[in-house]
């Protein structure tokens, strides 16, 4: 069989509760085997619907969802080897950690002794073995998650669902449970597909990054791909850590194109390939945050056709440890941000409402596609 | 209070003693509305078990005991007289009644107040109107719903009787407030457990078996503790639809009409020993089951 087990694919997937809205409107990916996928959004763009349909628990008003090349729609949890993982874990309030955990094996029929074996196993595994005999309520919530976890898994799925599993626990935890998500798909070797709206979260575990708006997918790639080339403002400014600057293009030439500034000379970008641009465009680019210089009072910008640059002033300064936030001011772009790292930031410092030049290389700066 | 903080202070040598106790907060320093209001509180609660509290006391009198205070000697010579004498009715007949019919109306209450809560967990067409006829009865009087179930009956030519018509006017009582229970019972249950289940492979009957009713027993032992009390002292409903033979509610009223000792006041005590008992029971294995599920090891 060419596709593994556990891929998953969704063609033209349509769901709509009301008639009306389509809380998911075509979507179509493919998500590889035993790949970690995160699914990222903001609430209400149809993420946990897709989950939801994958797992089984909502049924698609149109199109296709494919596991191992199969079509599953209409098959249940179990049919199609899937495990949720609730976004509030949904553990039994009466049942301790090891009947939690063995209930799937239970309700298929086994006898207690074998499932209690199994179970033990399968703490074992995730070290909860002495918290056997504990109530759901009687754990923290990074032990309640593994409870989630071991009892989707000793299900041996080929698909874990996970909804925001990580939402419910203090910044410190999510953190650590995060690392224990990742290596956890890896152990199982199984295909992973979270749910989250952080995108912190998403490019820290993620193979394969969604970005989703209003039912459908803005962009899907590499972790790296979406964060460093975003195709669009949307997943831009969705995934931060880049300048969306907006201007009127004035000339175009060869490999690339002259942008407007409010202030300054103008902007040189290198052209996308596949993104057409005309003289008299408005256009949007982007430049990432950390790729961008400041270059205080006094000092010449660095010579060379080989920088772009943006002269403003400053209006806000955050330090931040490892490095320094500058807001700047840069004309109609209310929201220019600059990354300055610390040491770099303290050789040279510069004071709030400095007047100064905002730089970065020509190649660094990306032409984004049309926001539909 | 405050004058005696300044004198304190003003007049140095007063002893540290004096000084402390004119310092220190007044032992009683709550405002008068506090003992108002605690003087209301204690005459709503005289008012509410005083009554009772003398059925119970005068049950207790010797053979020369009336109907009054005050007390005449100590002994449990009602009691005795309550269960061997014939002329004071047929309590253990009625008493029998009651229990089953209560046991019957706890039974259909319970189930099928599980089934109401279930079914409104979500919206359906016509969900208000339906909840409205629910609760409606709750509006109607007893005594005429009473007579017109009794109406009917004549009208169908059924005869009445308390495991017939009875339990059916008792439920049109019991049923609203055991569905009102279950819907804040409902309200605290997270549909995730359910869709847990069946992602882990639970059918629906093993969903409701293994997951449901475990998590909601205690709000079921509630609907079976209201549906049981309200059935067991029902009066009025069951007044014209109890057929030839009485609850034990009808017997202690017919007695009531032509007995004039205190072993009416001795049935009074024994029934709500009863009543006590059974409360005390159902509160035990609610407690039992909560304290099971209670977060005993703070979380880490």
């Amino acid at each position: 069989m060419a596709v593994g087990a556990g891929s998953i694919e969704l063609a033209g997937l349509v769901k709509s509760f009301d008639g009306f809205v389509n809380a998911v409107d075509g979507v179509n990916i493919t998500i590889p085997d035993k790949a970690y996928c995160c699914l990222l959004g903001p609430s209400g763009c149809g993420k946990t619907t897709i989950l939801r349909m994958i797992a089984g628990h909502d049924d698609p008003t149109a199109g296709e969802i494919l596991i191992g090349g199969e079509n599953v729609v209409g098959l249940a949890p179990v049919a199609r080897r899937t495990a949720m993982m609730f976004q509030s874990y949904a553990l039994f309030p009466h049942l301790n950690v090891r009947d939690n955990i063995a209930f799937s094996l239970r309700v298929r029929g086994m006898s207690k002794a074998a499932r209690h074996k199994a179970a033990d196993a399968m703490m074992e595994k995730v070290r909860l073995s002495e918290f056997a005999d504990r109530l759901p309520a009687q754990l923290s919530g990074g032990q309640q998650q593994r409870v989630a976890l071991a009892r989707a898994a000793i299900t041996e799925p080929r698909v874990l669902l996970l909804d925001e599993p990580l939402s419910a626990l203090d910044e410190f935890l999510r953190i650590q449970m995060r690392q224990e998500l990742r290596s956890m798909q890896r152990d199982l070797g199984i295909t992973f597909v979270h749910v989250t709206h952080t995108q912190l979260e998403a490019i820290a575990l993620a193979d394969l990054v969604v970005v989703m708006e209003k039912g459908k997918i803005r962009q899907a790639g590499a972790a790296r791909e979406v964060y460093a080339s975003p195709k669009d403002r949307y997943v831009a400014e969705f995934l931060g850590g880049q300048n969306v600057l907006t201007g009127q293009v004035r000339t175009v030439n060869g490999h690339h194109a002259v942008v407007a500034a409010p202030t300054g000379t103008g902007i040189t970008v290198p052209l996308t390939p596949g993104v057409r641009v005309d003289v008299g465009d408005p256009i949007t680019i982007a430049v990432r945050r950390d790729d961008v210089e400041i270059v205080g009072p006094g000092h010449a910008p660095d010579a060379g056709e080989k920088t772009a640059s943006v002269s403003s002033r400053v209006t806000a300064i955050e330090y931040q440890g490892y490095f320094v936030k500058v807001m700047l001011d840069a004309g109609n772009n209310a929201d220019f941000v600059v990354y300055v790292s610390e040491r770099k930031f303290f050789t040279n410092p510069v004071n709030v409402g400095d007047a100064v030049l905002a730089t970065w290389p020509v190649d660094h700066a990306r032409i984004l596609a049309h926001d539909h | 209070m405050n004058a005696a903080v300044r004198g304190a202070v003003a007049v140095p040598p007063v002893s540290k003693a004096v000084a402390a106790h004119a310092i220190a907060p007044r032992a009683g320093g709550r405002p008068w509305t506090f003992y108002v209001l605690s003087t209301v509180f204690v005459f709503y609660v005289l008012a509410l078990y005083g009554p009772m509290i003398c059925i119970y006391v005068l049950s207790f009198q010797d053979v020369r005991g009336g109907l009054v205070f005050p007390m005449r000697g100590l002994s449990l010579h009602w009691f005795v007289d309550l269960f061997t004498q014939v002329r004071t009715g047929d309590v253990k007949g009625s008493f029998e009644r009651s229990i089953k019919l209560a046991a019957i109306v706890t039974v259909a209450t319970v189930i099928m107040s599980f089934l109401a809560g279930w079914a409104f967990r979500r919206r359906f067409v016509g969900d208000g109107v339906v909840f409205y006829l629910m609760i409606g009865s709750l509006v109607a009087p007893g005594l005429v719903l009473s007579i017109g179930v009794g109406l009917v009956l004549h009208f169908i030519g059924v005869e009445g009787a308390w495991y017939t018509s009875a339990i059916g006017a008792q439920l049109s009582w019991t049923l609203p407030f055991g569905v009102l229970v279950m819907f804040a019972v409902m309200s605290r249950f997270d549909r995730a457990w359910e869709e847990a289940a069946y992602d882990l492979g639970a059918t629906r009957w093993q969903t409701i078996r293994l997951v449901v009713i475990p998590i909601l027993a205690p709000g079921l032992v509630a609907v079976a503790l209201f549906g049981f009390t309200l059935s067991y002292d029902e009066f009025a409903r069951t007044l014209q639809t109890a057929g030839s033979l009485n609850t034990l509610p009808l017997e202690i009223w017919t007695m009531t009409l032509n007995i004039t000792s205190p072993s009416l006041y001795a049935l009074g005590t024994v029934t709500t020993i009863i009543s006590f008992v059974i409360i005390a029971i159902c509160l035990g294995a609610i407690a039992s089951i909560q304290k099971r599920r209670a977060v005993r090891v703070p979380a880490i």
